[in-house]
């Protein structure tokens, strides 16, 4: 059992409606100190009005939002302990990238020396030193980025809100953005709770994770949790790519004509004549399509039964020539019975 | 190649017609379509616009022979020398005081508007506004500022409604000040500032409302996120974005201040204004060469106003 004052959020029944919109419907969530906890969703799922209830930006119609054991509902966001990097960085144009990460300083009416001295600390920390008389029209969207961040990080907050913070970065500056942001949060040690739409950077950088869809949380826990043992079709569905089995085939393979769940690249592919060790499900198809995607391939099965299956496989030994030759095949699939997921 | 490319013999089309194929001429000839986009305005504003301001420049620095009345073509700064007398320095002393006021006034009437209209009227009641603002400019001027005279005349109902509230006096005492008072509103330079305010405002109100709508909410949120209450933010955020709005409006008020001379001749105290003296000097007396000098007067002020105001930063944020 958790301990109360682990926790740096709650959320206790929590709604926000706009008109009939039901964009966070009676949430609760709990988000431990220091934790880099992710909310992942599609778009309309709820998770950027959760991330703005938690910053004040938006007031609760029903519920109450705890920070740090202190009830933050009524308050305003200037009076809240949270600091939040925003999609667009919402940088101030008519300020320096110094001035702009003194901001929240020159608000506390901080001295002037004490001021520079931790706007440099803090460009350090997100690598940009000597940057604090630049404009940042002059930046470039990496380093707006991490401009944001640094403005955020100064004010020392309790929790650190990101909005989808690496979104208009392209993927390979996004993926070294992921690593680095892991390791900021890390040093500082404060509550990360970032708002992506991503899975594979939820996957990267959370502790834990909740899965956000149509103002509900379908699942909260780690990214293994989350993607070994999906509890929804709906996060089998969106978090990894997974096959649904349903009907005929599902009865064929498992008995049941349940539907159930099987990740793309647990499944292993092996000529027809192959023996199926007995732990082992097994299920035969014709490989309809092979896409060879250098570090792995992906099939596309015609299963027996009906229905497609996705397999991948990485390319350990094979070469293309050699996964390119088994288009049109039949083929035995097998994995293991722990495997299966049953949906609901 | 040919047979695999779709060329001209493959395709069963009818010729191009004659706007197809102009819009194909001009499609490779950006150059040539900036030439007759920009063309026009550019001879325009070149021959028509700048080339009379350097007539007028010219002019200036000719001046007119007190005997025979005549213009004498040489270059000299004699005209100039005139200007700088103690009557003239009081009218542009005057003129520019008053475009100072009705700016200043102006701009503070704007802002909280403008504001409203940007931050927080619905659609319906922007519209409204945007109408409201825009409407009183869709009759004539001259019109407008002489029904002010009307309603500020010593008869008329402004003067009226003080008596019935019980404000004759101060309005009395008010038009007993030296300078600026006068018999009656109309006849005075209060009267001449508030029919400014009134003629320009709408100047102001665009600009400021523009400036602020460009404005992100977003900005807004990371101010107060940041610590900062809404006035912090106002004044920290707001405000700098706006103010090249505010400086917009300002050199529209203040130049058309500046220039006026209808508002100085339909009310006030009879002294006088740069506009009034550019009228007389280039009509009654011929003095072309004056008109000119005191012409550059304004042009003079509105070149150190922007150039002070680019120096505080006000076009920072454009």
């Amino acid at each position: 059992m958790v301990n109360p004052s682990q926790f740096a959020i709650q959320f206790i029944n929590v709604s926000r409606h706009f008109g009939d919109v039901r964009a966070v419907d009676d949430i609760s969530l709990d988000i431990l100190d220091g934790e880099f906890f992710t909310m992942l969703g599609p778009s309309g799922s709820g998770k950027t009005t959760s991330l703005r209830l938690i910053a004040g930006f938006e007031r609760p119609d029903k519920g109450s939002i705890i920070l740090h054991g202190e009830a933050v509902t009524a308050l305003p966001p200037y009076e809240r302990e949270v600091n939040t990097v925003f999609q667009d960085y919402a940088l101030f144009p008519h300020m320096t990238v110094g001035e702009n990460v003194a901001y929240g300083l020159m608000i506390k009416k901080i001295a002037k020396e004490e001021r520079l001295r931790r706007v440099e600390e803090m460009l350090e920390l997100v690598r940009l030193p000597g940057l604090a008389q630049r404009k940042t029209s002059q930046l470039s969207g990496g380093q707006r980025q991490r401009v944001a961040l640094a403005r955020a990080l100064i004010n020392n907050p309790r929790v650190l809100l990101l909005d989808e913070p690496l979104g208009a970065l392209d993927l390979k500056l996004r993926q070294q953005m992921q690593i680095e942001l892991k390791a900021i949060q890390q040093r500082v040690g404060i509550t990360f709770v970032y708002v992506t739409h991503d899975q594979e950077e939820a996957l990267t950088m959370s502790d834990r994770m909740a899965v956000f869809n149509l103002g509900k949380i379908e699942q909260v826990g780690t990214p293994a949790e989350i993607y070994e043992h999906p509890a929804t079709s709906f996060v089998t569905g969106f978090v990894g790519v997974s096959n649904i089995v349903s009907g005929e085939t599902a009865q064929l393979i498992s008995g049941s004509p349940d539907p159930f769940s099987i990740r793309p690249e647990k499944i292993i592919i092996v000529p027809m004549e192959t023996e199926i060790p007995p732990e082992m499900v097994c299920a035969e198809g014709r490989v309809r399509d092979v896409v060879y995607l250098g570090l792995y391939t992906r099939y596309l099965v015609e299963m027996d039964g009906g229905g497609d299956l996705v397999v991948i496989e990485q390319n350990l030994k094979t070469t293309s020539m050699d996964v390119l030759s088994v288009r049109g095949r039949h083929v035995r699939l097998f994995w293991h019975r722990s495997q299966i997921h049953r949906v609901r | 190649m040919a047979g695999i490319l779709p060329g001209k013999n493959q395709i069963p089309s009818t010729p191009p017609s004659r706007g197809n194929r102009l819009s194909t001429f001009l499609y490779f000839r950006p150059r040539l379509v900036l030439l007759l986009l920009l063309g026009i305005p550019l001879i325009w504003m070149g021959l028509i616009y700048l080339g009379s301001l350097f007539t007028l420049l010219l002019n200036s620095f000719f001046y007119l022979d007190g005997f025979t009345g005549l213009i004498v073509h040489r270059l000299t700064l004699a005209t100039y020398q005139n200007l700088l007398t103690r009557a003239n320095l009081d009218i542009v002393l005057r003129t520019g005081g008053m475009a100072a006021a009705v700016t200043l006034l102006d701009a503070i009437l704007a802002f909280p508007l403008s504001f409203y209209m940007a931050r927080f009227a619905s659609p319906r009641i922007k519209s409204l506004l945007y109408m409201a603002v825009l409407v009183p400019l869709w009759s004539s001027y001259l019109v407008r500022v002489y029904a002010w005279k009307l309603i500020l005349a010593k008869e008329g109902i402004l003067s009226w409604l003080f008596v019935k509230i019980h404000l004759d006096g101060l309005v009395n005492s008010l038009l007993s000040l030296p300078g600026i008072g006068g018999p009656s509103l109309s006849l005075s330079m209060i009267g001449m500032f508030i029919v400014f305010v009134y003629v320009w405002l709408p100047y102001m109100i665009l600009p400021i409302q523009a400036a602020l709508e460009r404005v992100p909410k977003a900005f807004l949120e990371a101010s107060s996120d940041l610590g900062a209450k809404p006035a912090q933010t106002f004044r920290y955020v707001i405000l700098p974005l706006a103010f090249p709005g505010v400086i917009a409006g300002s050199i529209f008020t203040f130049s058309l201040t500046l220039g006026d001379f209808i508002v100085p001749t339909a009310l006030g105290n009879s002294s006088y204004f740069i506009g009034q003296v550019v009228l007389s000097y280039q009509g009654t007396s011929g003095n072309i060469p004056m008109a000119a000098a005191f012409t550059m007067v304004p042009v003079v002020i509105m070149i150190l106003y922007l150039m002070t105001a680019r120096k505080l930063g006000a076009f920072d944020a454009l």
